[in-house]
């Protein structure tokens, strides 16, 4: 399919994700309003009281009611979105789990936004990384532009048969949430086709009877019981084996949308910067990428061989595409935007060290904490992280693995 | 537990159940069993409503109840509301 003609908008990243939560057709959203994720709710309330869209909008009292009824939509087979941050993520903790566990591809948003105390609304990474196990597929995006392409791409991945995986879509609280960007935006006609209506999967319920897997009056099947040691263990196998096959389709149907839309991320898992000669590279998520981008185009413009990989998904952890974009690089500093107390580094930090010890060669890692509470990561701060790993580079000497930066001492 | 364990490839996702949920005998988590005294039971049915089993069942041939001990926990609920102190929780 060729590239599809597209309307050049002004929205800011909340609006971007209401805008394509309204494009796709979405049969419930169930969701109580946070800072800084409040937009999407109150922009797509507007659109159900518009009568623009054909969704229930069920206003709950808390997040934990918000995802339990999503899941509970969900299972009847409909398409569902919610959207949370912070502490509204965090009461959702026990319903993410029964959410991938009873295969809900419920898809949500999360401005990341930090979790108290102090009590902050701007922006870091603490929300959603704590709940990278819980089974659902995360996406990072660099801006509102990608906010938009990637929670159409959502519903699709969620709801691949082969997956029935609940996806989360992250967007940076206030730099990308709130902040006014152009917005590319497809005609409603390509985003039907595209994203399609909801397929349900035929499933073996009692007595080995092929129904649909879904609740319903006509062929009832029961869905979240309880499960022991006799059983537990394989249904959690199971997840697995659909995240491992996740990457694969996350692959496909990005650029499959890329074909339409004329837009890619590198290739849907990672995004690699001027990484193919570069000697030394930062890693990161979200919106700082943006910045690093600038620093490594003035460092390359110097002759300095610098780049960058962005992460895009977080899980399904792209363990290959990691090792084959850095494999070459002679020294790496990882940027988290969030922080493990105790643990010697932040999450991102250790996982990249983790698989590039299956890599042939080990270059030096290290890590930086930025950015916690939305404290901003200027362009200043990211070429001290490229002068330190020049420095490693000359002196072959780690000093400090892990540090923070842009902390006053 | 009576079926014979299956591998991960070959059961239903999320923990949906293929065979009906009676194939678990949860009468085997029982310690005390309830038994009746037929002479003190006038089969007024007090039992066979609060047993939150269902594991008391009028049979309309013998015109009487019975227990169901395949299912029966033992919890003692029918000893506890019997108004005429027919059942008595006897350890298995």
């Amino acid at each position: 399919m060729a590239i599809t003609k597209q309307n050049l908008r002004a929205l800011n990243g909340d609006e971007a994700v209401a805008y394509a939560v309204k494009q796709s057709d979405v049969d419930v959203v169930a969701a109580y309003p946070i800072t800084p994720q409040t937009i999407i709710v109150e922009r797509f309330s507007e659109y159900v009281h518009n009568g623009e869209v054909n969704t229930e909008f069920v206003c709950t009292e808390s997040e934990h009611s918000a995802l339990s009824m999503s899941l509970a939509a969900s299972a009847t087979g409909a398409r569902v979105f919610t959207a949370s941050a912070s502490a509204g993520l965090a009461l959702m903790h026990e319903i993410l789990y029964v959410t991938s566990g009873c295969r809900a591809p419920v898809v949500m948003a999360i401005a990341n936004r930090a979790l108290s105390a102090p009590i902050n609304i701007h922006c870091d990474h603490s929300d959603s990384m704590v709940e990278r196990d819980a089974g659902w597929i995360q996406i990072y995006v660099e801006n509102s532009q990608e906010a938009y392409d990637s929670t159409l791409q959502a519903f699709r991945i969620a709801e691949h048969s082969d997956l029935l995986l609940p996806t989360m879509v992250m967007l940076d609280a206030f730099f990308l949430s709130h902040t006014l960007e152009s917005v590319n935006i497809l005609a409603d006609e390509t985003v039907r086709k595209f994203v399609g209506t909801r397929k349900i999967p035929l499933i073996r319920g009692h007595g080995g009877k092929l129904v649909p897997f879904k609740l319903d009056p006509e062929n009832p099947i029961t869905m979240g019981p309880l499960d022991l040691h006799d059983y537990y263990f394989e249904h959690k196998r199971q997840q697995e084996e659909a995240m491992q096959r996740a990457s694969g389709i996350i692959k496909e149907i990005h650029d499959e949308y890329a074909r339409i839309s004329g837009r890619k991320y590198g290739n849907g898992l990672i995004e690699p910067y001027r990484l193919e000669d570069a000697e030394i590279a930062t890693v990161c998520l979200g919106s700082t990428a943006g910045t690093t981008k600038t620093v490594v185009d003035q460092l390359r413009s110097k002759g300095i061989k610098a780049g960058l990989l962005r992460l895009r998904t977080y899980r399904p952890y792209p363990v290959e595409d990691i090792i084959n974009a850095l494999e070459n690089v002679k020294a790496i500093a990882v940027m988290d935007r969030s922080h493990s107390f105790g643990a010697q580094g932040g999450p991102v930090f250790h996982e990249i060290r983790h698989v590039l010890y299956d890599a042939s060669i080990h270059p030096p890692v290290v890590n930086y904490i930025y950015g916690l509470g939305g404290r901003d990561m200027p362009q200043s701060l990211i070429h001290e992280i490229y002068k330190d790993l020049q420095k490693i580079l000359e002196t072959k000497r780690v000093e400090k693995p892990v540090q923070f930066i842009g902390v006053r001492e | 537990m009576t079926t014979e364990k299956k591998g991960w490839k070959e059961i239903p996702i999320a923990g949906v159940c293929w065979r009906p949920t009676t194939d678990y005998l949860t009468g085997d988590w029982r310690t005390f069993k309830p038994v009746r005294d037929k002479e003190k039971c006038n089969r007024c049915l007090m039992c066979h409503v609060f047993c939150p089993d269902g594991a008391i069942t009028w049979n309309s041939e013998t015109e009487d109840i019975g227990f169901n001990y395949d299912y029966c926990k033992g919890c003692g609920i029918c000893k506890n509301e019997c108004p005429q102190e027919a059942i008595e929780m006897v350890l298995e």
